[in-house]
This record gives structure tokens, C-alpha cells and sequence, in this order.
């Protein structure tokens, strides 16, 4: 039996067809190249994982100079935006609950009188949390604005309650990307997020289209073999995938600026890698899907854990590890590993090799799945 | 004799369906055999065996010389599958799709021989044309063109002139005589009677059984089937009122006439008597046509199955 010997001439009909399919199919190839021009514009701009300027509504009890440096500084410092000063607790309250203003801050009455007599007086900072990451960076900020706010107004014999500062240097660098730039970080992940969606869904309706046609019947018919078919089918999405990631990177190096550190070299031989894992992915659910309704929600169950648990938006390692197990078997969270390593850390092969060999891993296991699970016969 | 086609005891189940049970086809080679049966009886489950897109639940033979169960390879390679529904790519020009055949089959000269082929289908100025523009003729023919193009053995065509007028059928059917008379084998699935007259012999299957085998004319007289027409005015009147009757297994309109068809003479002719005085009428014996004995053998097979 020689089921698996393949032949350049077959190989080549099936390419041909392919590719000429693909160009009469203008729609989708106009969504191929569409898709990932819009996702990156509107994600790139529209995702902040620093927010500021966010709504804040200060209740003054207790007017005087130590409140308005504080109100001073809690707007200079950008994460705050006070959209509203009232005397009223109860009301500021009620623009938390409707969503008005995401902070109350309370000056409360006799805060001067306290805070002179040192009796070290209560600020207090209401944050609407429903959304815990929105406003960590702005909370984690207050205490700091609240000690500098005052130290001008704290001189002469009210210096010994100015804040002391510490016996020792606390000294923080961001390094890679200093100016907590989210572009830095979602673009190159955008990068991974758009080839797992494009490639894996038109890989996936490459033969559930035949099926759903009739035209399976006839290609089984002929001589034509499982490896033959399928390779076929997938070169012309590798060309796909590689303009898509040209085109991707062009836009995250000329619009947003990202920085381009490591070896570019290094970087498109680990998106061909990861190009032809997800059409291994996208060549298996073509091979159990019955119709495109289905190899669509298929895709679309691959997809989800590959934008939730990837790391491409939440923390990787802020997820239990059960999550993170499923994550690193994902090939989407080793590229956008080696994707950020690269560009921002400016990674060689030697940093990158630990997040190459699980993917290649997964290319071997999806291609075993596909190859097996495409039947010769219409049983 | 050498035969095309020699399988034996070919069987096919879906879950607990039978849908081919034991069947037995031995087709000599160069000749053309019809494959009749009603539909859902088994016809393409048993041509999709035959050219290995099915795996066989049971049976052994061979195809073309080759063991049908384990060498679908090389038949595949010297066959002609003609699917039920058009199965070429409607998105590729005829040109396109003929051109996908030769090089799947890695033939030789593959732009002369495309030339050549559309050439002789008369699609020359329409090659461009996409495949899905066709008509449901042109779609029929293109795609016997395309089965033909690697020079095969053997054609399986199913039901190739379903949705097809009278005179694309005709022409169809001159082709594949004049394949035939170069020595291909040709198993053609039918529903019509005038198709399966034209074919060698014919093999019958109803409900995955094979009910009957042979030239037309033996199948005709095997059945013992007698039929008496009645033509006049009052003839299609009258069929309700013979149904049933003693004798009476079937009654059938054929164009204006009436097909009244029994396996007992005596029975039929005292049914019979009382309408012959009748001046209208005008009744005669005649031979059973090959549309009686497959409605007297679908009836059987189906009291059988109930």
C-alpha cells in the first residue's frame, strides 16, 4: 500500500485549482487582507491597559488651602478628571452608583483642624471596582499625589508633619517598554490574534466546502492522496499568512511606532512556524466539520481561549494554573511570547528556542490529527 | 469471457440499514449493463463500492483485474466515475477544470489533449465560461468529457441523464455506444426505460437485493408476465374498476391506452369477456413492456419487504 506517497504533478492540480479558486473568490480574499488592516486600527487605538482621565467627584467638607492643593494635584496628575465638586457625600455616592464618576474622593470636615493637630486625618477614596483593572494604576497613585499635594503647604513649624521620607531608595525601572506604552504590547499581540483567526477559519472551510459542494465526491474519486490534498490546500493560505504578518508589522513599525529591537530574520522564520501550526489546527476541524456553519464555530472555539488565556490581554501569569497549562498549549501564547521578546526585548534564537519547540511540538500533533482524520472514502 | 467487473456477495450497511445486501455483479468487458432499481435501492452505495469511495461491509472480486477491497488505487487510476450530481468545480472554467483532471492523472501532452477534447465537446469558444454558467446538458457532458479524459477502462456513470432533454440524452447515449465499441466497460444507473433498453443487460436491485438479471428481452419474458391493452375512449375509465380484479395484478397507463397486466391467462380472460362485447373498445394481447416488469418487480419487492 502506498496511500502515502506523494506526487509534485498532484500536488501541483490541487495548488492550481486552489489558488485560482482563491482568486475568483474576491470577497474573501478582500476580508483576508481587510481584517487585519481594521483589527489593528481600531484595536491599536482603542485598547488602553493604562487608563487615565477617568471621572472623579470630590466631596469637600472642609474647604481651605490643604484641599485645594490636594484637589490640585489629583487633577494634575492626569489619571483624574474632576468632573465635579459637591459638599455632599450622599451625592457623590450616587454619581459612583450611576456610573458618572468612577472615583469619590471625601475631604472630610475638620480635615485642616485634624491634620495641624496631627491627629492624622482619614482621606478617603471610594473607586467603583466593578472593573478591577481600570482604575488599579489610578488607586495605586493617591497616596504618593496625597503626600507631595501637601508638602508646600507643610513648612515652617507644620514641616514635622510632612511625610518622611524613607531610610532608602526605592528605584524602579521599566525596562523595555519604559512609558508603559499599551500599543507596545497589543500591537505585536494583534500580530497573533488576527493570523489565529484568518488562517485557522480558511483553512478550516477548505475541504468543508468541497463536502458541502458535492466536488469531495469527485476528488476522492481520482487518484489524488490525503498529504496531496492537503498540502495543496494549505500553500496558498501560507502566502496569506505571510503578507498578512508583512503587512501587520509594516502598520505596528511605521504607525505605531513599535520598536523593531531583535532579528527580523528570527521573527518571520517563527511566524511561518506558527502560520503552519494554526493551519494544521484549521486543516483538522475541516476534516470533522460537516458543514461551514460548523468549521465556523469551531474556529470560533479555538479562538476565544487564544485571545482569553494567551496572555495577549490579561496577565498570563495572573491565571490559575490549570489556565495557564491550557494557555501553554495554545501556540498563540508561545508566539506572542516570542513575538514581544523579539521586538521589544530584541530576543535571539537562544531567549526564543524554550517558546519554539512547544509549537513545533503542536504542528507535529495537529498535522498526525489532520492526516489520520481525513478519510479516503466516503463512509 | 474476461470480465470488468466480477464481484461477489457485495454488502454494505449504514448502522442497521442493509443497504446493498449480497449482491453479485459480472460485467464482461466492452459491454454496456444498466443498473435499475427504484430510488434509495442501492445503486450508488454499490458504484461508490465498486470504485472504492465506499469501503464494502462484505464481498470480494475484482475490478478491471485489481482486488476491489484493497487495490481501489489502481482502478481509480484507470476508471471513470460519473457522479449522480455535477461534481466539478463550478468555480473553475471548463477549460480550468479540464485542465485539473490532466494533471491529477499526470497525463502527457496536457494542453494538446485539453485542446483536443474541448475541441470535440464543441466548448472551444466557451472554455473561458465558468463550469457553473452551464446548462444542466453541457454540465452532463462536460463532465462525461472530463471522466473520459484519461483514457479509462471502465465508466460508472450514476444516473447521468437525470434533468436532461430528450435530445442531449440521445446524443449521450450514441457516445457511449461508441465507446463501448472500442472495448470500454459501461455500468450506467437509470430510471429510464428507453436508457436500459439500449444497454447489453440490465441488473436489477430493490431494496439493496438483486431481483433480476439479464438481456432486456429475457427479463421480460422471465417475469411470465401477461398484458392485454385496452385502447377507446372509455379505456382510462376503466382502471380503477379492473384494479383488483380476479387475475388483475396491475393496471398501468400508457399514453392513451391501458396496460392491464396477471400471471394467470384463464383468470385475466374471464376478467376481461365482459368488456368485449363493447364496440369502443378494443382490447389485444401484447408483449409486456419493460416498464410492466419493473413495476410488477418493485410491487414484489415491496409486498416482500412489508
Amino acid at each position: 500500500m502506498n496511500g502515502y506517497r506523494f506526487t509534485l504533478h498532484r500536488f501541483f492540480a490541487v495548488l492550481i485549482k486552489e489558488m485560482i479558486q482563491m482568486r475568483r473568490d474576491r470577497m474573501t480574499l478582500g476580508l483576508l487582507i481587510g481584517i487585519p488592516v481594521m483589527q489593528l486600527f481600531i484595536f491599536g487605538y482603542a485598547i488602553n491597559m493604562v487608563p487615565r482621565h477617568l471621572a472623579t467627584v470630590v466631596s469637600v467638607a472642609d474647604p481651605g488651602p490643604f484641599s485645594n492643593s490636594i484637589v490640585a494635584a489629583l487633577n494634575n496628575s492626569s489619571y483624574f478628571d474632576i468632573v465635579k465638586a459637591t459638599n455632599s457625600p450622599a451625592e457623590a455616592r450616587r454619581m459612583l452608583a450611576r456610573g458618572d464618576a468612577s472615583f469619590a474622593i471625601e475631604i472630610p470636615a475638620n480635615f485642616s483642624r485634624d491634620l495641624i493637630r496631627g491627629a492624622k486625618p482619614n482621606l478617603l477614596v471610594e473607586a467603583d471596582a466593578t472593573d478591577p483593572a481600570a482604575g488599579s494604576y489610578a488607586i495605586a497613585a493617591i497616596p504618593n499625589l496625597a503626600v507631595t499635594a501637601l508638602r508646600d503647604d507643610l513648612v515652617g513649624p507644620l514641616a514635622p508633619l510632612a511625610a518622611k521620607p524613607a531610610a532608602f531608595n526605592v528605584a524602579v525601572h521599566n525596562l523595555y517598554n519604559p512609558e508603559n506604552i499599551t500599543q507596545y504590547n497589543i500591537v505585536p499581540g494583534l500580530l497573533g490574534v488576527i493570523l489565529t483567526l484568518t488562517m485557522v477559519l480558511a483553512t478550516a472551510i477548505a475541504l468543508t466546502r468541497e463536502r458541502e459542494r458535492g466536488t469531495y465526491e469527485n476528488l476522492l474519486a481520482m487518484p489524488t492522496r490525503p498529504v496531496e490534498i492537503m498540502v495543496g490546500k494549505i500553500t496558498p493560505n501560507i502566502f496569506v499568512g505571510a503578507f498578512q504578518a508583512m503587512l501587520i508589522l509594516l502598520l505596528a513599525r511605521f504607525v505605531f511606532h513599535v520598536p523593531f529591537i531583535g532579528s527580523l530574520g528570527l521573527l518571520a522564520a517563527t511566524s511561518a512556524l506558527f502560520i503552519t501550526a494554526l493551519l494544521g489546527v484549521g486543516y483538522t476541524i475541516s476534516t470533522v466539520a460537516r458543514n461551514q456553519m460548523q468549521a465556523m464555530q469551531m474556529t470560533f472555539f479555538f479562538l476565544l481561549p487564544s485571545i482569553m488565556l494567551s496572555g495577549f490581554i490579561f496577565p498570563f501569569r495572573g491565571m490559575p494554573g490549570w489556565a495557564q497549562v491550557i494557555g501553554e498549549v495554545l501556540p498563540i501564547t508561545h508566539f506572542l511570547r516570542i513575538v514581544r521578546g523579539i521586538l521589544l526585548k530584541g530576543n535571539g534564537t537562544f531567549e526564543v528556542w524554550p517558546d519554539i519547540w512547544p509549537m513545533i511540538l503542536f504542528l507535529f500533533a495537529a498535522g498526525t490529527v489532520a492526516i489520520t482524520r481525513f478519510r479516503r472514502t466516503l463512509d | 469471457m474476461e470480465y470488468a467487473i466480477n464481484v461477489r456477495g457485495l454488502t454494505k450497511r449504514f448502522g442497521k440499514k442493509v443497504a446493498v445486501n449480497n449482491v453479485d455483479i459480472a460485467v464482461p468487458e466492452g459491454e454496456v449493463w444498466g443498473f435499475l432499481g427504484p430510488n434509495g435501492s442501492g445503486k450508488t452505495t454499490t458504484i461508490r463500492m465498486l470504485c472504492g469511495l465506499l469501503s464494502a461491509d462484505a464481498g470480494e472480486g475484482t475490478c478491471l483485474g485489481y482486488d476491489f477491497r484493497t487495490q481501489s488505487e489502481a482502478i481509480k487510476r484507470e476508471t471513470g466515475y460519473m457522479t449522480q450530481k455535477f461534481s466539478f468545480w463550478e468555480d473553475l472554467s471548463i477549460r480550468e477544470n479540464l485542465e485539473f483532471v490532466a494533471r491529477v492523472y499526470g497525463l502527457p501532452k496536457k494542453r494538446q489533449l485539453v485542446d483536443d477534447t474541448l475541441e470535440k465537446l464543441g466548448l472551444v469558444s466557451r472554455q473561458r465560461q465558468l463550469a457553473g454558467e452551464l446548462s444542466g446538458g453541457w454540465k452532463q457532458r462536460m463532465a462525461l468529457a472530463a471522466c473520459m479524459l484519461h483514457s479509462p477502462r471502465l465508466l460508472l456513470l450514476d444516473e447521468p441523464t437525470a434533468g436532461v432533454d430528450p435530445k442531449a440524452r440521445r446524443d449521450f447515449w450514441d457516445e457511449i455506444h461508441k465507446l463501448s465499441s472500442q472495448g470500454i466497460t459501461v455500468l450506467v444507473s437509470t430510471h429510464y426505460m428507453d436508457e436500459a433498453e439500449r444497454c447489453d443487460q440490465i441488473v436489477f436491485i430493490s431494496y439493496g437485493d438483486k431481483v433480476a438479471q439479464g438481456p432486456v428481452l429475457k427479463i421480460i419474458e422471465q417475469s411470465g408476465l401477461i398484458t392485454f391493452t385496452l385502447e377507446g375512449d372509455r379505456a382510462r375509465a376503466l382502471a380503477d374498476e379492473l384494479r383488483g380484479k380476479p387475475g388483475v395484478e396491475f393496471v398501468a397507463f400508457f399514453g392513451a391506452m391501458l396496460h392491464v397486466s396477471g400471471y394467470n391467462r384463464a383468470l385475466l380472460e374471464a376478467t376481461l369477456a365482459p368488456y368485449r362485447g363493447d364496440p369502443s373498445l378494443k382490447i389485444s394481447e401484447t408483449h409486456p413492456s419493460l416498464e410492466d416488469v419493473f413495476i410488477q418487480l418493485q410491487d414484489r419487492a415491496t409486498r416482500g419487504a412489508a
